[in-house]
């Protein structure tokens, strides 16, 4: 941009407006106290998910044993086990509720018996049943259950970060409310106020999954849960860009879904689409997790394969140029959407009054 | 100079504006006039770029004004708005450098212009906890902080008390005598009437009438008069080219019709009859130009 005036002074061009929109959209969640209360409940339920369940859960199962028979077959297994010397000091145990269930000696054919108070110890029986050994043609290198923790792990991020979006709705129609936007838009391009919009929150995104990054393994270590987090972490490597991408792609959706009303009043009304695109891949990772084929065609549909392709990954059920073929699918569409989104935005920036039908923002532009 | 050619601009089949053409010239404080809906902010919108026309120009200094051109314009809506949530002297400098002016200038422009708007002791505050009054003052703060080419204000004074207008006045005048072009609009007559330099008045989406006020009072006034003698001033009916107006005792008011010296045959009338008090020409009010030219 050159200066036409001949006036002394410089002139903003794109990429600086750009930051200045950025920097303050930053600045104000910064200072929002909704925004440290989000992030620490999240940061706090992080550690609640991790530490809470071996502290109430109280440990290992405790378990009488009388007998050198019922040692025997308690030996190997993950019960804590309190030897006594007969069936009544071990019924006495059990109905004080200070073992779950004692384990006695008995003439039929395994040898034992177990004795419990209101239920069968389901927990205690499962330990002492000898399963045949298994041969795994087709082996994962990662259990169901650590997959299905890092499904629901990444989804509910996914659903944190893309419903976080609302911020930058919530921003623009602040702006369209206070009418602000008319200085705004005849002082820098549209398009930088878009961008600088998303730039903002994307930068506040990144910075959130930063610190969910450091707590997360503090969090799991805390709570005994090491083992997990070496399996874990590799998985996020490719989460994060994923993550990232995803969000750009979201966030021009949720710009224009504010530039579409003039009242907060009225947000309700034109987020149905997004909440749907966040939702959606939300609800669809999550059911067919266990159907590879659907899983595959979701790892690589933009918007789900934010979730989906970390999932395959951590799995080791897709390969790593998959991976940057869906990444580079989700940057494109990810440009595309905020190219489209520009448009929308200028067309319905200025509008106000009732909510604008993005096919009249779309020929609105001018 | 700011030029406005022939611009037209419709929204669907409504006609807002056609043939809008009139100039701000350097140094002037130019009025912007005309009724409710009669285009007023939808000239400005366009000059600012938030609105685009369907036809004619707009240039500055000659050229097509740009956006590069208008970072440098001072712009104050006529729907107030400012971040609610953020510091007063806070946005203030933001704005000015979104404008192009680097930290420091802002800041220093932001402290000056508060302290001269009286409000340098609320810089601090968040805009929403100001009065309205003195949201305005911040809103006139927000247009100047970087110390724009050209100023487009649009009804600048609507919401302020009496001494508020006289501050912003001041602000005002200062940046017109250092030589910027500034358009405010208004359909307060008697401020416009007060404060500008040139007037353009507007009426169902057209230039009515446009050029410096005092010759649009000599254009639209030269043929009244009001008369007082100390005797009844009722033969004034007799002289050949007057239409009376009002005749009430010793005091008549008169139009003249074209013919040279009407104006002095009638004095001279009156000196032949004896005491003439006054003899004074009607310059009209700008309400009364207005109510005439649209």
């Amino acid at each position: 941009m050159t200066t036409a005036t001949g006036h002394e002074g410089k002139t903003r061009g794109f990429a600086a407006a750009t930051r200045l929109i950025a920097e303050r959209e930053v600045k104000t969640f910064l200072r929002s106290k909704g925004f440290w209360i989000g992030l620490a409940v999240t940061v706090i339920g992080l550690f609640a998910m991790s530490i809470l369940p071996t502290v109430l859960g109280g440990g290992q199962t405790k378990v009488a044993a009388v007998g050198a028979k019922a040692a025997e077959v308690l030996v190997g297994t993950d019960l804590e086990v309190r030897t006594v010397g007969d069936l009544s000091a071990a019924q006495d145990l059990v109905r004080s509720e200070e073992v779950e269930a004692a384990v006695v000696p008995d003439a039929s054919g395994s040898g034992v018996r177990v004795v419990a108070l209101n239920d069968p110890p389901t927990e205690v029986v499962a330990a002492l049943r000898t399963a045949p050994p298994v041969d795994l043609l087709d082996a994962s290198e990662v259990g169901q259950g650590q997959r299905q923790l890092v499904i629901m792990v990444f989804s509910l991020i996914f659903l944190l970060f893309g419903m976080g979006g609302t911020a930058i709705a919530q921003s623009t129609v602040t702006e369209k409310q206070t009418r602000i936007v008319e200085i705004l838009v005849s002082t820098v391009p549209v398009r930088a106020l878009l961008a600088g919009k998303i730039a903002g929150h994307v930068l506040l995104t990144i910075g959130q999954i930063l610190v969910i990054a450091v707590a997360a393994p503090i969090a799991l270590r805390l709570g005994g849960h090491s083992d997990l987090l070496a399996l874990v972490a590799p998985a996020l490597g490719w989460f994060v860009p994923f993550l990232v991408l995803g969000f750009v792609l979201l966030a021009s959706m949720w710009a224009v879904t504010g530039s579409l009303v003039s009242r907060q009043e009225d947000l309700g009304s034109s987020m149905g689409l997004v909440v749907m695109l966040v939702l959606g891949p939300y609800f669809a990772v999550m059911f067919f997790a266990d159907n590879a084929s659907v899983l595959t065609v979701l790892s690589f549909v933009p918007f789900s394969s934010a979730i989906a392709m970390p999932v395959r990954m951590f799995a080791g059920q897709a390969s790593a140029w998959e991976a940057l073929a869906s990444l580079g699918l989700l940057a494109g569409t990810a440009v595309l959407t905020v190219l489209l989104a520009s448009r929308i935005y200028s067309g319905s920036l200025l509008h106000t009054g009732g909510k604008l039908a993005l096919r009249k923002a779309w020929a609105r532009e001018e | 100079m700011l030029t406005v050619t022939s611009i037209g601009r419709s929204f669907g089949d409504l006609q807002v504006l056609d043939g809008v053409s009139f100039e701000v010239r350097p140094g002037r404080m130019t009025g912007f006039l005309g009724a409710n809906g009669s285009g007023k902010t939808t000239t400005m919108r366009i000059v600012l770029g938030v609105l685009a026309a369907h036809s004619g120009t707009v240039t500055w200094r000659g050229s097509p004004v740009t956006g590069a051109v208008r970072q440098r314009f001072g712009y104050m809506p006529e729907e107030r708005g400012l971040y609610p949530k953020m510091g007063v002297a806070e946005q203030i400098a933001w704005l000015g450098q979104l404008h192009g002016l680097d930290q420091a200038t802002a800041k220093r422009n932001t402290e000056r212009l508060l302290d001269q708007l009286e409000l340098g002791h609320r810089g601090k505050d968040k805009l929403e906890e100001l009065s309205l009054g003195n949201q305005q003052r911040a809103q006139i703060a927000a247009a100047l902080v970087h110390d724009p080419v050209m100023l487009i204000l649009d009804e600048p004074f609507s919401g302020l008390d009496p001494i508020a207008v006289e501050t912003v006045l001041g602000v005002l005048r200062e940046r017109a005598a250092n030589g910027v072009p500034v358009l405010f609009s208004s359909h307060q007559l008697s401020v416009v009437e007060r404060l500008c330099d040139d007037v353009v008045i507007i009426s169902g989406g057209k230039i009515a009438a446009s050029g410096a006020r005092d010759e649009l009072r000599a254009r639209y006034g030269t043929t009244r008069f009001e008369l007082v003698v100390a005797s009844d001033a009722g033969w004034v009916r007799d002289v050949p080219g007057v239409r009376v107006v009002d005749v009430d005792g010793p005091r008549a008011v008169f139009e003249l019709d074209g013919r040279p010296d009407a104006d002095r045959a009638v004095l001279e009338a009156a000196l032949r009859r004896g005491t003439v008090r006054s003899f004074t020409p009607v310059v009209p009010t700008l309400d009364e130009i207005f109510m005439e030219a649209i």
